[in-house]
């Protein structure tokens, strides 16, 4: 029973994880941009989070309702007011740029809220269980962890797929300079990618503070894993960010049942084999790798 | 119409001054221990050892193109194999400290399978998951004092002054070694190559560039630097742990000096590495604020000024003290 | 009554010159045909019109109204669309996505995707089909109906003919009959002298970046072009 047990945590976790993969997915696919303060802004909402809690007297769920937007617009005007301006200068600004804003940002929440562990308390779901029969029983709030990914993911496909401001990141992605001569605004386009991207990791980093305690320091092992849900699940495919969560999440509860203080370790060797034995991911829709 | 001759030259008159002012610069360093405190040398062999690691990153990612921000992984590695040889194997530690750039020069060969299948930003991301495999295999090696990490005993024997003098001098050693290695690599048609490469990848695979092995060899060499640089570094500090030895600091600590000086040229990293200890030593006393300046110092160069504080400088007086481009001379008879 | 207005146009990738003081017009309504081997400038020429090159304010006037520089998708909101060379289809997109990416702006006028459709049975046909499996003909209707979906003033066609059979060339030329037709005013470029000097009422002969020669088809000799065209 334990081994099942197991398993469904993991692929519970992995909701978490698509959560993180999709925003870093998005922009990469329209914007060719890897963000590297991605997980400390998941972190930064969850503090954001945890200021609303404590000076409002909200539900963290509640609380996410404030804080996501208010990501969204921050990530608006990041792209707007900086990333922007390092177009057309090739891969190296970016990476460097975002770097230094990770840095900042864990900093800063370390001088702001010092170094202490945090956690947001919904009032009781969070150690809720629900009770599938034949002795298995899973969390509520993973499910809904799960169900709150698979939803967003749901969203995404629609709007890409059937919006026409989804159209246009698709074009941009394709062929960036055709798509400015067809009249699309590539800096307004991608302004509005970080902000989905953004909002979408608020999400994440609310729920993650909420399942877990968390510091400033806990944003690039966000990264990592979102980067990790992405390369296993392949590039370019939205529903694979969640297979590839999936695959990482049971790798990490599968080896930290194994042994205790295996389970980040048993992940990132699941991933260095899917890189080794199928670089292109468990789903890809493009070919190149990066 | 006169005849016209071109001639094709490397150095400038900036350049032989430069040289003149780097021997003397030695000379004074050389001769440092006869009149400077023991502080001092230890401040300047970990001034030479940043200079290092930034020098190599420079060479990865302002030459090569490799934006790696897991070069930490090759530090760490060649902390430990420093203490694994001269403690566990009974090598010199001093020799050892070469020996250690080799571990981790070794090393970077599987590494670069994996991390090269990618490009761009998830190549980046991919090297700093693999120096996190690294930490966390070693944090979980009984062997390598797993969490806790390691203290260096083989110096234990020697007198304070004594290894304290002989740190120095490999440092100094190691310092211009690294200088003198990236110039003459830079300066030949390898450099070439690596420059080819960074500016077009695909151009300069088309001209016969072989790719793929020179940016093998460029990421194997700088590992062989990283890692002699680590040991180093904990020959120098004499307790490493997984957390210290693997942190993420020592790739942002590069960044910043290499960002901020000037990517992509031989003078931008020295003058980076000064304004960091400058930072450091006033700003000590603020915690994190001194963190968040330079990255915000980092950002605001990286946009407003991104050939650096050298490339600004160097680009309006035409400097460079340490050449690597060719000059055409039209001269006029 | 002139559309178009190119005047001195001195264009740059780089330190590398493109174009040197190149001058031209288009009059409302009329087809005019910019002819010229290759690399004589003449995709340079319209990507700097609509909006692709940095280049003066002065140097190109629409309508009166000078917007040499100005960002792509400012000018197709004033009317200014180009058909890239090399069809240049997204391929992410199906076929009726790739015209409906035409509209993006929502340019007001007669184009619609029916009426597209009506003009390129073959693209209704395969709507739904991924832009890039089409034939080369078909995509180069598909990229000629993105470009009327912007309902477009100055509608300017990179290359109409490149890589396409006759059959298929002579098809697009009637389309671009139907177009004029419309009125819409439209700057052609093509290697295939024959079938554009017909149809347009001004050209220009560009050489290694200047305009070599200029005038009205029907004034001017084989001899005179086809000096101008590879130079003397």
């Amino acid at each position: 029973m334990g081994w099942v047990d197991t398993i469904l945590q993991g692929l519970l976790l992995g909701g978490l994880y698509a959560l993180f993969a999709t925003g870093l997915s998005l922009i990469f696919g329209v914007m060719r941009i890897v963000n590297l303060a991605h997980g400390d802004f998941s972190i930064l909402a969850a503090f954001l989070a945890v200021v609303v809690v404590e000076t409002a007297g909200l539900n963290p769920f509640l609380a996410l309702l404030l804080v996501a937007p208010l990501m969204a617009a921050l990530g608006y005007a990041l792209q707007t007011l900086v990333l922007n301006r390092l177009l057309g200068r090739g891969i190296l600004p970016p990476i460097l740029v975002t770097f230094g804003l990770s840095i900042i940002i864990q900093n800063a929440l370390l001088e702001i809220f010092s170094a202490d562990s945090r956690r947001l308390n919904p009032g009781g779901i969070e150690t809720a269980s629900l009770s599938l029969g034949g002795g298995l029983a899973i969390g509520w709030f993973p499910f809904l962890t799960l169900g709150v990914a698979v939803l967003i993911l749901v969203g995404l496909q629609l709007l890409i797929g059937r919006l026409s401001v989804g159209r246009a990141f698709r074009a941009t992605s394709d062929d960036q300079e055709t798509a400015e001569l067809m009249g699309i605004d590539n800096r307004r386009l991608y302004g509005l990618a970080m902000a989905l991207s953004l909002g979408i990791v608020a999400v994440a980093g609310v729920f993650l503070g909420i399942r877990t305690t968390f510091t400033f320091s806990s944003g690039p092992d966000r990264l990592l894993f979102a980067f990790e849900a992405v390369i296993i699940g392949g590039l370019g495919s939205l529903w694979g960010t969640l297979v590839g969560g999936a695959v990482l999440g049971i790798a990490q509860t599968v080896g930290a049942k194994l042994s205790p203080g295996w389970g980040i370790l048993t992940g990132h060797l699941v991933f260095l084999a899917v890189l080794l034995l199928r670089p292109q991911g468990l789903f890809t829709r493009r070919r190149r790798v990066s | 119409m006169p005849p016209t001759a071109l001639r094709i030259e490397r150095t400038t008159r900036a350049s032989r001054l430069g040289a003149v002012v780097a021997v003397l610069v030695l000379i004074v360093l050389l001769s440092l221990p006869a009149w400077g405190s023991p502080s001092a040398m230890r401040i300047l062999v970990e001034f030479i050892a940043l200079l290092v690691l930034a020098q190599m990153w420079n060479l990865l990612a302002g030459y090569a193109g490799l934006v790696s921000i897991g070069q930490q992984a090759y530090v760490g590695l060649g902390g430990y194999a420093l203490i694994v040889l001269a403690d566990d194997l009974g090598v010199n530690p001093f020799v050892a400290v070469p020996l250690a750039g080799l571990v981790a020069a070794a090393l970077a060969l599987p590494t670069a399978a994996l991390v090269f299948r990618f490009h761009g930003g998830y190549f980046a991301v991919g090297t700093w998951a693999i120096a996190e495999v690294y930490r966390l295999l070693v944090a979980n090696t009984p062997a390598l004092g797993r969490g806790s990490g390691r203290t260096l005993k083989a110096v234990f024997p020697l007198a304070r002054e004594s290894r304290e003098l002989t740190t120095y001098v490999l440092a100094l050693a190691i310092g211009v070694a690294a200088l003198v290695a990236t110039y003459a690599v830079l300066r030949s048609r390898y450099g070439l190559g690596l420059m080819a490469i960074r500016d077009s990848e695909h151009g300069a695979d088309t001209l016969g560039v072989d790719v793929f092995r020179i940016k093998l060899g460029v990421y194997v060499g700088v590992a062989f630097g990283t890692g002699m640089t680590g040991a180093l570094i904990y020959l120098n500090l004499l307790r490493i742990s997984p957390d210290a030895g693997f942190s993420i600091n020592w790739t942002a600590y590069t960044i910043f000096i290499v960002v901020i000086g000037g990517l992509g040229s031989l003078e931008g990293p020295l003058i980076g590495t000064a304004l960091f200890f400058l930072v450091r030593e006033y700003l000590a006393g603020f915690g994190a604020w001194y963190m968040i300046l330079l990255g915000a110092l980092a950002v605001g160069v990286m946009l407003a000024y991104p050939q650096g504080l050298w490339g600004l400088v160097a680009d309006r007086w035409d400097l460079r003290f340490f050449p690597v481009q060719r000059r055409v001379r039209i001269e006029r008879n | 009554m002139t559309l178009l207005s190119v005047r001195g146009l001195s264009a740059f990738y780089g330190s590398f010159q493109a174009l040197f003081d190149v001058s031209l017009e288009a009059g409302e309504g009329e087809t005019v045909a910019v002819i010229g081997a290759n690399g004589a400038g003449k995709t340079t020429v319209l990507r700097t019109i609509a909006g692709a090159l940095p280049v003066p304010a002065s140097a190109v006037r629409f309508d009166g109204a000078p917007v040499g520089g100005r960002p792509a998708h400012e000018l197709v909101d004033r009317g200014i669309v180009l058909v890239p060379e090399g069809r240049r289809i997204f391929p992410s997109l199906t076929v009726e996505e790739n015209l409906l990416i035409g509209a993006y702006r929502g340019r007001p006028g007669r184009w619609t995707l029916a009426r597209v459709f009506e003009l390129f049975p073959v693209l209704a046909e395969r709507r739904r089909q991924p832009g890039t499996n089409l034939s080369g003909g078909e995509q180069q209707m598909l990229a000629i109906g993105r470009g009327l979906m912007a309902n477009p003033r100055l509608l300017l066609v990179d290359e109409i003919s490149l890589g396409l059979a006759p059959l298929v060339i002579q098809g697009l030329y009637r389309v671009l009959r139907v177009i004029a037709a419309e009125g819409i005013t439209t700057l052609v470029v093509d290697q295939n002298v024959s079938q554009i000097l017909p149809l347009a009422q001004r050209v220009y002969c560009l050489r290694k970046g200047a305009v070599s020669l200029e005038g009205r088809p029907a004034d001017l000799t084989r001899a005179r072009i086809a000096a101008a065209y590879f130079g003397a």
